[in-house]
C-alpha cells in the first residue's frame, strides 16, 4: 500500500457503527432499538457511543423481550420509521420467530398490499467463541427459507459498512446476520465506502479448479484454504454469496460452469441447509457441467460443545477445506 | 427367454469379432431393431434382433471373437417376468463411474468411455481423462484404405466359398440374349419426368424381371442343405457389389418381388455406399435366396458365374450394346443385353433353367408393369 490517505485502518465492528452512524445521519426516521443498545454500547460494543450523540429518542434500550420489541419495531416500520431492531445473538431471535415469520414476512401480503414492512433486524450469529450450545447457532440458513423476507451475511469490512444502508431503503424486511467472530477483523476500508447492492453474490478470488463457496464467518477460512491449495498449483475461486435469501443463483452456476466442481463451505448444520439448497441449485442448473460430486463442509451435527478443542474439531475449518479441494481435484501432469 | 447368437453372415463364416453393442441390459427391443455390431472378415457388420423384448443380460464384451452360434445375449420377451436372482453372469463392464461432464465431453469428442481409465475419486473417469484420451487416440477414418490383413481375410473368405461352391455343386450355364428396346425406351421416358435425382437405373429392372421370374420357377430360389432344397418364399436378391479395394460381397435387398422401383432404386444406392463403407447389416448377408451380378459397366458380354453356397442360383448381367437383331426378315440395331443363368444341378434342369431366364425376357418386354 502506497500510503496515501484512500483508506483507513478499521475494524468490522467500527465499519458497521460507521454504517449505524451514516444512516442515522440520513434519515431522522431511522432508530436503532435493542436490548443493551443505548447505555451500555451494545453487547458486542457495536453501538458504542451512539446514544451520546444520537439521544435516546433515536438509541433505545429494550426490555428483555424480543417478541415485544421486534413487535414494536414491525408496528414503527408500518407507521412509517426505519427501525433497526438489534437482537443480540440469533439463539434469541427464537423468541421473536412469530414475529418474524408471521408477521414481517407476511403483512405485505396479509394486508393486500396495503402495508410493507421496511425494518431491519441485525443479529449476531456463530460459533467460534467458546459460548456453547445455547450460544453458537447458525440459523441464517433457517431464516432464508422464508419467503417474504431478505437474508444477509456481511463477511467483509465494505459489505459490513454498506449493505444496512441499502437494507434500510428496501421496502421489505430484511435481517442481517453478523458473525460474532468477525466483529474484531481488521482491514482497510475506503474512506469513501458507502452503500453496496445487497442481491449478488460475489467473486472474491478468481480460479479455474474449484470453486468455494461460501458466506459469513467462513468465508476467511476458505480464502485462507485457496492460498493455502494455490502453492500446489490448484486455482481455487471463492464465491462469497453475501445475500442467502433470495441466492443468487445465476452467480453460483457462473462459477460451477467455470471450474465444473464445488464445494460448499457453511457454518450451519449439515441436513436441511443452505448447502443443501445450493447443491440443490447446481444440479437442476449445471448437473452436466459438473466433473465431481459437489462437496461441502458443515458444521458436525451437534450441540456446539464448549471446549475449545472440540469446538475448533465441531466447526469447518481451513486444513478441512484444504483436504476437500484436494479430494476433488486431482492435477494430472 | 430367447437366446440371441453370432449369426452366421455367409456359409464361410465361423467366427466374429464383437466389435459395439448397441444396446445395454434392461433396454427394449424391437424386431429389426440393430443391436450390436460385428467383424466378420469380409466386413463390419450391423447385427439385427428377431424378436421384441427386453435385454437381459449380456454375456459378450465388446473387443471378444466368439465363434458362431455363441450366445450373445439373453432376451427376456414381452411379459415374461424378469428372472429373480441377478443374472449368473455379469454384464459388460461399463463404466459405472463417470462424471456427468465427462460422458458430455466424451460424445463431444467422440471418445469411447470403455477405453478410458479414470483417474478420479474410487475410479471415476473426469473431463481430464477424457481430454486426456481424445489426445492420444487420433482415431482412423473409416478403413478406407484397408490393412493388409484385412484384405488378405477378404480373399479367404470368397476362396472358400467360392472353392466350396465349385466343388459341391454341379453347375449348368445357360444364356439367353435379351432385346432391351421396349425397357430402355420406356425408361428414357419414365426418367424423362423424374429429377435428376430420382431417376432410375435399368439394373432396377433387371432386380424386379430376376425377383418376378422366381414366381414361375420357385427352383430358382432357396438353399441347399442338408442335402436337399429348401425352397424359399420371400425373394432376397443377393447383389453382387465389387469393392473398391478388390473383393465382393453380395448382400441382399429383401422382398424384391413386393416393391416399387423407387424403392428398389432407393435401397440399391444405399445398399452399394454401405457395402463399400463397411457397414452392412447381419441379415443382409445371410438372407439372399438368389444371387444378381452385372458386370456389364466392364464391357462383359456374357457372365458365366460360380453359384454362392448355399444358394442354388445366380443370374449375370452383360453390358447392354446395340446388336444386329434380325426379325421379320429384316436386320435392325437394337439395344441388346445378355443374361446369364447358373444353376445348381442337383435341384432344376436346363428345362426349367430355360423357362426362368425366357420369364425374364418376357418380363422385361413389359417394363411398364414391373
Amino acid at each position: 500500500m502506497s500510503g496515501e490517505a484512500k483508506t483507513i485502518r478499521t475494524t468490522y465492528r467500527e465499519a458497521i457503527r460507521a454504517a449505524l452512524r451514516d444512516a442515522l445521519q440520513r434519515d431522522e426516521r431511522v432508530f436503532l432499538m435493542g436490548e443493551d443498545v443505548g447505555r451500555y454500547g451494545g453487547c458486542f460494543a457495536v453501538s458504542k457511543g451512539l446514544l451520546d450523540e444520537f439521544g435516546a429518542e433515536r438509541i433505545r434500550d429494550t426490555p428483555l423481550s424480543e417478541a415485544a420489541f421486534v413487535g414494536a419495531g414491525i408496528g414503527a416500520a408500518m407507521g412509517g420509521a426505519r427501525p433497526i431492531v438489534e437482537i443480540m445473538t440469533v439463539n434469541f431471535s427464537l423468541l421473536a420467530l412469530d414475529q418474524i415469520v408471521n408477521n414481517a414476512a407476511t403483512i405485505l401480503h396479509m394486508s393486500g398490499g396495503q402495508f410493507n414492512i421496511p425494518l431491519v433486524i441485525r443479529m449476531t450469529t456463530g460459533a467460534g467463541r467458546q459460548l456453547a450450545a445455547q450460544h453458537s447457532h447458525s440459523l441464517e440458513g433457517w431464516y432464508a427459507h422464508i419467503p417474504g423476507i431478505k437474508v444477509l451475511a456481511p463477511a467483509t469490512l465494505e459489505d459490513a459498512r454498506g449493505m444496512l444502508w441499502t437494507a434500510l431503503e428496501d421496502p421489505d424486511p430484511v435481517l442481517i446476520f453478523e458473525h460474532g467472530s468477525l466483529y474484531n477483523m481488521e482491514g482497510e476500508l475506503a474512506v469513501d465506502a458507502g452503500p453496496v447492492e445487497i442481491n449478488r453474490a460475489a467473486v472474491r478470488r478468481s480460479g479455474t479448479d474449484v470453486s468455494l463457496i461460501t458466506y459469513g464467518g467462513t468465508l476467511g477460512k476458505t480464502l485462507q484454504a485457496a492460498q493455502e491449495v494455490a502453492a500446489e498449483g490448484i486455482s481455487a475461486e471463492v464465491v462469497d454469496l453475501r445475500t442467502l435469501r433470495p441466492l443468487d443463483t445465476a452467480t453460483i452456476i457462473g462459477t460451477v460452469v467455470k471450474t465444473h466442481r464445488a464445494v460448499i463451505v457453511d457454518e450451519g448444520w449439515r441436513s436441511g441447509s443452505i448447502s443443501a439448497e445450493i447443491m440443490a441449485r447446481i444440479m437442476e442448473n449445471a448437473f452436466y457441467e459438473l466433473d465431481a460430486p459437489v462437496a461441502r463442509l458443515c458444521s458436525a451435527e451437534v450441540p456446539m460443545p464448549y471446549p475449545k478443542h472440540l469446538e475448533d474439531a465441531a466447526i469447518p475449518q481451513a486444513p478441512e477445506i484444504v483436504a476437500a479441494i484436494r479430494q476433488l481435484v486431482r492435477k494430472h501432469g | 427367454m430367447a437366446e440371441f447368437r453370432m449369426p452366421s453372415l455367409g456359409a464361410d463364416m465361423q467366427a466374429g469379432t464383437l466389435i459395439e453393442w448397441r444396446v445395454r441390459p434392461g433396454d427394449a427391443v424391437k424386431r429389426g431393431a440393430i443391436v450390436a455390431v460385428v467383424d466378420t472378415e469380409k466386413a463390419t457388420i450391423e447385427i439385427e434382433i428377431f424378436e421384441n423384448g427386453v435385454v437381459e443380460a449380456i454375456h459378450v464384451r465388446e473387443g471378444e471373437k466368439v465363434p458362431v452360434g455363441t450366445v450373445l445375449a439373453t432376451i427376456r420377451g414381452e411379459g415374461e417376468a424378469a428372472r429373480s436372482p441377478a443374472p449368473a453372469v455379469p454384464a459388460v463392464e461399463s463404466p459405472a463411474r463417470v462424471s456427468p461432464l465427462a460422458r458430455r465431453r466424451a460424445e463431444e469428442l467422440g471418445v469411447d468411455l470403455a477405453t478410458v481409465t479414470g483417474t478420479g475419486e474410487r475410479g471415476a473417469i473426469t473431463r481430464d481423462d477424457v481430454e486426456r484420451s481424445a489426445a492420444r487416440v487420433t482415431r482412423p477414418a473409416q478403413p478406407e484404405k484397408p490393412s493388409e490383413d484385412r484384405q488378405a481375410g477378404l480373399r479367404r473368405v470368397i476362396a472358400a466359398a467360392m472353392a466350396r461352391s465349385k466343388r459341391e455343386i454341379p453347375h449348368y450355364y445357360l444364356g439367353i440374349d435379351i432385346d432391351m428396346s421396349r425397357a430402355m425406351a420406356w425408361l428414357a421416358a419414365e426418367n424423362l419426368k423424374r429429377s435428376v435425382t430420382d431417376r432410375l437405373l435399368y439394373s432396377v429392372l433387371l432386380l424386379r424381371a430376376v425377383a418376378l421370374a422366381v414366381h414361375e420357377v420357385p427352383e430358382m430360389n432357396g438353399f441347399w442343405v442338408d442335402g436337399a432344397f429348401q425352397p424359399s418364399a420371400a425373394v432376397h436378391v443377393g447383389l453382387a457389389i465389387s469393392l473398391r479395394q478388390g473383393g465382393l460381397v453380395a448382400p441382399a435387398i429383401h422382398d424384391i418381388d413386393k416393391k416399387r422401383l423407387d424403392e428398389l432404386m432407393r435401397e440399391m444406392l444405399d445398399l452399394v455406399k454401405r457395402a463399400r463403407a463397411g457397414v452392412l447389416r447381419s441379415s443382409e448377408l445371410s438372407d439372399p435366396t438368389i444371387t444378381v451380378t452385372n458386370l456389364g459397366e466392364q464391357g462383359v458380354q456374357t457372365v458365366f458365374g460360380v453359384i454362392y453356397p448355399p444358394q442354388v442360383a445366380l443370374v449375370g448381367f452383360g453390358k447392354v450394346a446395340e446388336r444386329p437383331w434380325a426379325g421379320g426378315g429384316m436386320i435392325g440395331a437394337r439395344p441388346v443385353i445378355s443374361a446369364s443363368l447358373s444353376a445348381d444341378h442337383r435341384v432344376s434342369d436346363g428345362h426349367r433353367g430355360g423357362r426362368f431366364l425366357a420369364a425374364i425376357d418376357r418380363l422385361l418386354q413389359e417394363p411398364e408393369k414391373l
